[in-house]
């Protein structure tokens, strides 16, 4: 046996930008032991629903995280349109499922980035943001922003899409799809990336299960969970089937998350054919209901995100707000994915749950 | 075949136009509802602060007395919310960015009544 050696890694590290610091014990290259601690980016905005009136607070949920932003402001719209029992038209949860997979397929892509550039392969993350560049186009266009919508109300969205819009989305999508699997390719099956992710940071099917796992990180290793399997958004009746990989290891993960822009790209196509007419939003006035609570469960790009609101007084106000962001949910499979890697591999098994430190500390 | 790839990849890097825009050249075109920054219509304000009522950020100060609308352009979020609440539809979200700058900007903007009819100039001249 070794001696054993405990090396720091983050918060502040080259290859992730997000603030996760880890204790690694070491023995020779080979990790024992990975010891995380959080806690360095956290902002208080569960608190904020205090001061702030719940249809303002739809803001702050979106600002939980600059990725998965409009996943974040649909699910608390949707937790505090349960608690109020407000039935949403079929138009505004058209266009809430279909910005939803653009924001998926815009942060599968920015991830596949970071991964290209964990293991040093800068042209491969360079192309992948380039591509990535014309969905926030797409954004923009039916938004107004790039990265913050402000599109969500509680009880609708702020902005229709017409069909002329709706139909021009799909064709830049369809026509981004083969640059897409061209530059997806490289990670199916070029050596020098196969080399640094198969085998790499295996997570078996009864650990992701046991640890909670969620996402691709979960689908990675053959757990089918996936939130829109069940009733949030308009996935029963787009007719949506989880993606799963059976192998467990980081290239798994990729492959995974591969699959699911290209089905994020048919499920925006088959919203787009089905989209009825009527209003977007109901509007919504009065104060919340005496001692209510409601838990609402929305998949994000990263997995599953819960949002958990809770009233006891007839104000405008929220007693409680609390999310459940996926990476918190992963950490526990991260660690365990780390115990006996190389140390090398640490920056790739980490980027491969997909990691988002800011939303996790809210 | 990965020779081939990475040398059609190379070939097409070489000769293709860059990605990114030449800045200062080729300006970029914003779309129509792209979320620039506030902009109003004094003419029709009617100085009601609703809009400041219903701002999430307290970036809105009406003061009715002096007739005055100001915004501090650091502190707004551009959610759009004075947009839709203002009774006179007198707020637009422009879609051009305001100038950057090094302090927190408040602009503000004045009601300046139009000048009263002005007696009539001729007045006929006595004989
Ligand atoms: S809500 Fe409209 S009319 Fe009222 S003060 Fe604001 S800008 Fe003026
Ligand atoms: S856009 Fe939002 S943050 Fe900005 S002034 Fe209007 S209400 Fe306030």
């Amino acid at each position: 046996m070794g001696k054993r050696t405990v090396i720091p890694f983050g918060p502040q590290h080259p290859v992730l930008p997000e603030p996760v610091h880890l204790d690694l014990v070491l023995e020779d290259e080979t990790v024992v032991e990975a010891i995380p601690s959080i806690g360095f980016i956290h902002r208080g905005l569960e608190k904020l629903v205090e001061l702030r009136e719940y249809p303002e607070m739809v803001f702050v949920a979106e600002r939980i995280c600059g990725i998965c932003s409009f996943g974040h402001s649909w699910g608390y719209c949707h937790a505090v349109e349960g608690l109020m029992n407000i039935e949403v038209p079929e138009r505004a949860e058209y266009l809430r499922t279909i910005w939803h997979e653009l924001g998926r397929v815009h942060s599968h892509l920015l991830w596949l980035g970071l991964l290209a550039d964990s293991f040093g392969f800068e042209s491969l993350f360079m192309q992948c943001w380039r591509l990535r560049e014309t969905v926030l186009d797409l954004f923009e266009k039916t938004t107004g922003g790039r990265v913050i919508f402000s599109v969500s109300r509680v009880g609708g969205v702020l902005y229709d899409m017409d069909a002329d819009t709706l139909a021009e989305m799909v064709r830049t999508l369809r026509g981004m799809e083969p640059e897409i699997r061209r530059i997806c390719q490289v990670f199916a099956d070029d050596a020098s990336v196969r080399n640094r992710l198969c085998g790499v940071g295996v997570l078996s099917k009864e650990d992701a299960y046991a640890l909670g796992a969620v996402g691709p990180t979960a689908r990675g290793s053959g757990v089918a969970i996936d939130m829109r399997m069940t009733c949030h958004g308009k996935y029963q009746e787009l007719g949506f089937e989880p993606i799963v990989e059976t192998a467990g290891d980081c290239w798994a993960r990729t492959q995974v998350r591969v699959r699911e822009i290209y089905q994020s790209i048919d499920l925006i196509e088959k919203a787009v054919e089905r989209i009825p007419e009527g209003e977007i939003a109901v509007p919504v006035k009065g104060n919340l209901p005496e001692n209510a609570c409601f838990l609402a469960r929305v998949e994000q790009p990263r997995g599953e995100a819960v949002y958990y609101v809770k009233s006891s007084k007839a104000t405008k106000f929220l007693e409680r707000f609390r999310v459940r962001t996926p990476t918190c949910a992963n950490l526990p499979a991260l660690v365990k994915m780390l115990g006996g890697c190389d140390l090398a591999d640490v920056p790739v098994i980490v980027l491969s749950i997909d990691p988002c430190i800011s939303c996790t500390e809210r | 075949m990965g020779v081939m790839k990475l040398s059609k990849t190379l070939f097409q890097n070489l000769f293709r136009k860059p990605d990114t825009k030449m800045y200062p050249v080729i300006q970029r075109e914003y779309t129509e509802r792209t979320k620039g920054h506030i902009g109003i219509d004094i003419e029709n304000c009617l100085f009601c602060g609703m809009c400041a009522r219903k701002c999430p950020c307290h970036a809105i100060t009406v003061d009715r007395n002096s007739k005055t609308w100001s915004i501090s352009r650091m502190q707004c979020i551009m959610c759009r919310c004075c947009v839709g609440y203002c009774p006179k539809h007198c707020l637009t979200m422009e879609n051009t960015y305001t100038p950057p700058s090094t302090t927190k900007v408040v602009d503000t903007f004045t009601f300046v009544p139009p000048p009263a009819e002005e007696a009539p100039a001729e007045t006929p001249a006595a004989e």
